[in-house]
C-alpha cells in the first residue's frame, strides 16, 4: 500500500482546476485528522465541562452525596440514593423482562420461522427501535397505565393479599409500569442485535450439530447459543445502558416522588427523571450543580456500560456490521 | 400349550428398540415445546408494539385535520390549536443539527475507515462513549455551554448542538462499515491512474459508499428527530412562531409530552396527533432509506 501511496503522491495529470481540487495527500490526511481530533476534543471538552460544574456538589457533600436519602432543594441537602436505586430498580425489572423474551423472540427470528416472515419481521423489528420514547411514554400514560391500574394491579394484589411487594395505593404509575414500559422499549434493540449474533454462528457448525443427529432445539441450545454468547451478552449490556439513561418515557409513567417505594405499586424516580423534571426549575446554585453532578454519575455508568457491551459484540464479528440497524 | 422360549438377545433388542424410540420421541417433543415458546416469544415481543403503533394510528388519526397542520396552539381549554410552529421548529433544530453532524461524521467515518492508529483507537472509543451518554447528559452540557454562556438562554441553536452530537456516532459508525464495505480494488485502481487520496475518495470510495451512508444518515436524523429529553432544556419549546435560531423554539416531541401530561382532553388530542405525526415521519425517513439503499444497489449491480 505504501508503494501506492507514493505513486499518487505525483501531481495528477488534468487541467489546472481539476489539478486545484485534488487536494495534495499530506493535506487530505490533515484535515481528516483534524475531524478526528475535533471529535475527540469534544467529547474531552464535553467531560470537562461537567465536572467542572458538578464540583460544587461533589466538593460540599463528599461522599454523603452518594449514601443520602435526603434530596431536599428548600433546605438546599442533596443525596442521590433514592435515585440511583429507582434507576437500578427499573433497569432490573426491565431486563428480568426482556432479556428471557427477547433471547427466545431472537431464536425464533433466526430459525424457528418460515424466510418469507423472517426477511419481513427483521426489518420491522429494526424499525420499531426507532419509535421514539416519548410516544412510548405517551401510550404508557395514557393508555397503559388505566388498563395496570384497573387490572393488573388489583390482581397482583390479589395474590399477596395486599402485602409487598404489591402492596399500597393502585395508582397505574409506578415503578411496575415504569419497568414495563422499559422493556418494551429496550425489546427491539435486544432483539435485533441478538438475532444478528445468533445468525453470525458459523453454518457448518450448526450442520455437524445436525449431523450428529441433534434436534433442532439441541443444535440451538448446545451450538448456536454459546457461539453467539458473548454478541448475546452485549446485546444485553447495550440495552441495560439504554435502559438506565432513558429519560422522558420514565418520567412519564413513573410518578416523579423522592422517596423509596417498598412496593412495585409505589412511585419514585430515577437519576435521568429527576433531571429532566427539576432542570430547568433549579435556580438556587447547589440545586443546579446537584443535578449536573447526577448527570456526571449517570454518563459514566452508561459510558462504560456501553463500552463494554460494544466490544462484546464486535468481538463477535471483526466486520462490525452486526446490530447495525439499531447500534 | 408351550410357552416359547424367547430369545435373550431378540428381548433386550426390542428393549433397547423402544426406549431409543422413546427418547427420539421425547427430544423431539421437546424440540417443538421450545420452538413453540420461542414463537411465543416473538408473538409477545410484537403485541405491545403493534398496539402502541395501533393506538397512536387510531387516536392520532383522529386530531389530524387542516387547521391541526396549520393552526398555531391554543390557550388550555380552548379547542381547535395547531402544530405549525412545532413543525417548523422541529425542521430548523433537526435541521442545523445535520447539516452540522453530516459532514463532520461522514469525514470521521471515513478517517477510522483508512487508518488503524492510536488516533483511530481514541476516535472509536470517543464515538463509542458519546454514543452511550444518555440524551439528557447530552443537553447538560448543551445547558452548560450555550444556555447559561454562549447564548445566555434556551435557543434553537442549544438544541441543534444537541441534538447534532446524538446524531454523530451514528453517522460516524455508519459511514465507517459502508465506506470499509467498498472493494479495495476500486481504490487500488484510483491509484493506479495516479490520482490523489483526496479525488479517490471523492470520486470513487464515496459514490461507491453512498447506499451505506444514505441508511446511516437517515437512521442518525430519524433518531434525532425523535429525542425529546435534549430539547427539554434546551429548546424548551413556544406557544409562538419563531424561526430564530438563537430564541426558545417548540418542536414536536416537545409538544407530545407537553400537552400529554395535561389534564385537558384537547390538549391530548393534539399529542396523539403530533405523535402520529413523529412516528410517521420517523417510520418514513426509516422505510425510505432501506428502499432507496436497495435501488441504488440495484442500479450499481445492473
Amino acid at each position: 500500500m505504501t508503494s501506492l501511496a507514493t505513486l499518487s503522491d505525483r501531481p495528477g495529470t488534468g487541467g489546472r482546476i481539476r489539478r486545484f481540487l485534488a487536494v495534495p495527500d499530506g493535506a487530505y490526511r490533515g484535515a481528516l485528522g483534524a475531524v478526528a481530533a475535533l471529535f475527540v476534543l469534544l467529547l474531552v471538552v464535553f467531560v470537562a465541562a461537567l465536572v467542572v460544574q458538578a464540583r460544587p456538589a461533589f466538593a460540599h457533600f463528599g461522599f454523603s452525596f452518594l449514601t443520602s436519602t435526603k434530596w431536599d432543594p428548600v433546605h438546599a441537602h442533596y443525596g442521590v440514593l433514592v435515585f440511583l436505586v429507582g434507576t437500578l430498580e427499573t433497569t432490573v425489572i426491565a431486563l428480568a423482562i426482556a432479556f428471557p423474551i427477547g433471547l427466545g423472540c431472537a431464536l425464533a427470528l433466526a430459525f424457528g420461522i418460515p424466510e418469507r416472515l423472517r426477511v419481513t419481521l427483521g426489518p420491522a423489528v429494526e424499525l420499531l427501535a426507532a419509535v421514539p420514547s416519548v410516544v412510548y411514554g405517551l401510550w404508557g400514560l395514557l393508555v397503559v397505565a388505566p388498563w395496570v391500574r384497573a387490572t393488573i394491579e388489583p390482581a397482583l394484589a390479589h395474590i399477596t393479599g395486599g402485602h409487598e411487594p404489591f402492596g399500597g395505593t393502585q395508582l397505574g404509575v409506578g415503578l411496575l409500569l415504569a419497568g414495563v414500559i422499559l422493556s418494551i422499549m429496550i425489546l427491539p434493540t435486544m432483539v435485533a442485535i441478538s438475532r444478528d449474533v445468533l445468525m453470525a454462528v458459523p453454518e457448518v457448525e450448526i450442520e455437524g450439530a445436525f449431523a450428529l443427529g441433534a434436534t433442532r432445539w439441541q443444535v440451538m441450545r448446545r451450538v448456536v447459543v454459546p457461539g453467539a454468547r458473548a454478541g448475546i451478552l452485549g446485546a444485553t449490556t447495550l440495552a441495560t445502558g439504554r435502559a438506565m439513561g432513558e429519560t422522558i418515557a420514565v418520567t412519564m409513567v413513573i410518578g416523579n416522588t423522592d422517596h423509596f417505594t417498598h412496593s412495585l405499586f409505589g412511585t419514585t424516580q430515577t437519576m435521568a427523571s429527576l433531571i429532566a423534571n427539576e432542570f430547568t426549575e433549579a435556580t438556587e446554585p447547589f440545586h443546579l450543580a446537584s443535578l449536573i453532578a447526577v448527570g456526571v454519575l449517570l454518563m459514566v455508568v452508561a459510558a462504560v456500560v456501553n463500552v463494554v457491551a460494544r466490544l462484546l459484540v464486535r468481538s463477535v464479528s471483526r466486520q462490525g456490521a452486526l446490530g447495525m440497524g439499531v447500534l | 400349550m408351550t410357552v416359547m422360549a424367547v430369545d435373550p438377545v431378540l428381548a433386550r433388542r426390542a428393549e433397547i428398540q423402544h426406549i431409543a424410540e422413546a427418547t427420539e420421541r421425547r427430544r423431539q417433543l421437546l424440540s417443538r415445546l421450545a420452538l413453540l415458546a420461542c414463537r411465543a416469544c416473538l408473538v409477545i415481543t410484537l403485541i405491545p408494539l403493534v398496539a402502541l403503533l395501533a393506538y397512536v394510528v387510531i387516536r392520532g388519526a383522529s386530531a389530524w385535520d387542516w387547521a391541526f397542520f396549520s393552526h398555531l396552539p391554543t390557550p388550555a381549554g380552548i379547542p381547535g390549536g395547531g402544530i405549525w410552529n412545532a413543525i417548523v421548529g422541529s425542521l430548523i433544530i433537526d435541521g442545523m443539527a445535520a447539516a452540522g453532524a453530516i459532514p463532520f461524521g461522514i469525514a470521521a467515518g471515513l478517517f477510522l475507515a483508512e487508518s488503524d492508529g492510536r488516533v483511530a483507537g481514541a476516535l472509536r472509543l470517543a464515538a463509542d462513549v458519546l454514543a452511550g451518554v444518555p440524551s439528557i447528559v447530552v443537553a447538560i452540557f448543551a445547558y452548560a455551554l450555550l444556555v447559561t454562556h454562549g447564548i445566555g438562554h434556551f435557543s434553537a441553536v442549544a438544541a441543534s448542538f444537541a441534538i447534532g452530537i446524538l446524531m454523530l456516532p451514528v453517522i460516524m459508525r455508519a459511514s465507517e462499515t459502508a465506506i470499509r464495505g467498498v472493494p479495495t480494488v476500486l481504490s487500488e485502481a484510483g491509484y493506479a491512474l495516479g490520482a490523489r487520496k483526496a479525488t479517490i475518495a471523492r470520486k470513487v470510495v464515496l459514490p461507491a459508499a453512498l447506499p451505506g451512508l444514505i441508511t446511516g444518515v437517515l437512521l442518525a436524523v430519524a433518531r434525532g428527530a425523535g429525542e425529546t429529553a435534549p430539547l427539554l432544556l434546551t429548546a424548551v419549546g413556544s406557544q409562538y412562531f419563531s424561526v430564530s435560531p438563537t430564541k426558545p423554539i417548540a418542536a414536536i416531541p416537545l409538544v407530545i409530552y407537553g400537552n400529554g401530561i395535561q389534564a385537558y382532553p384537547d390538549l391530548v388530542k393534539i399529542a396523539w396527533g403530533s405523535a402520529l405525526f413523529l412516528v410517521v415521519v420517523i417510520l418514513v425517513l426509516g422505510v425510505g432509506s432501506r428502499l432507496l439503499a436497495a435501488r441504488l444497489r440495484r442500479v450499481r449491480h445492473d
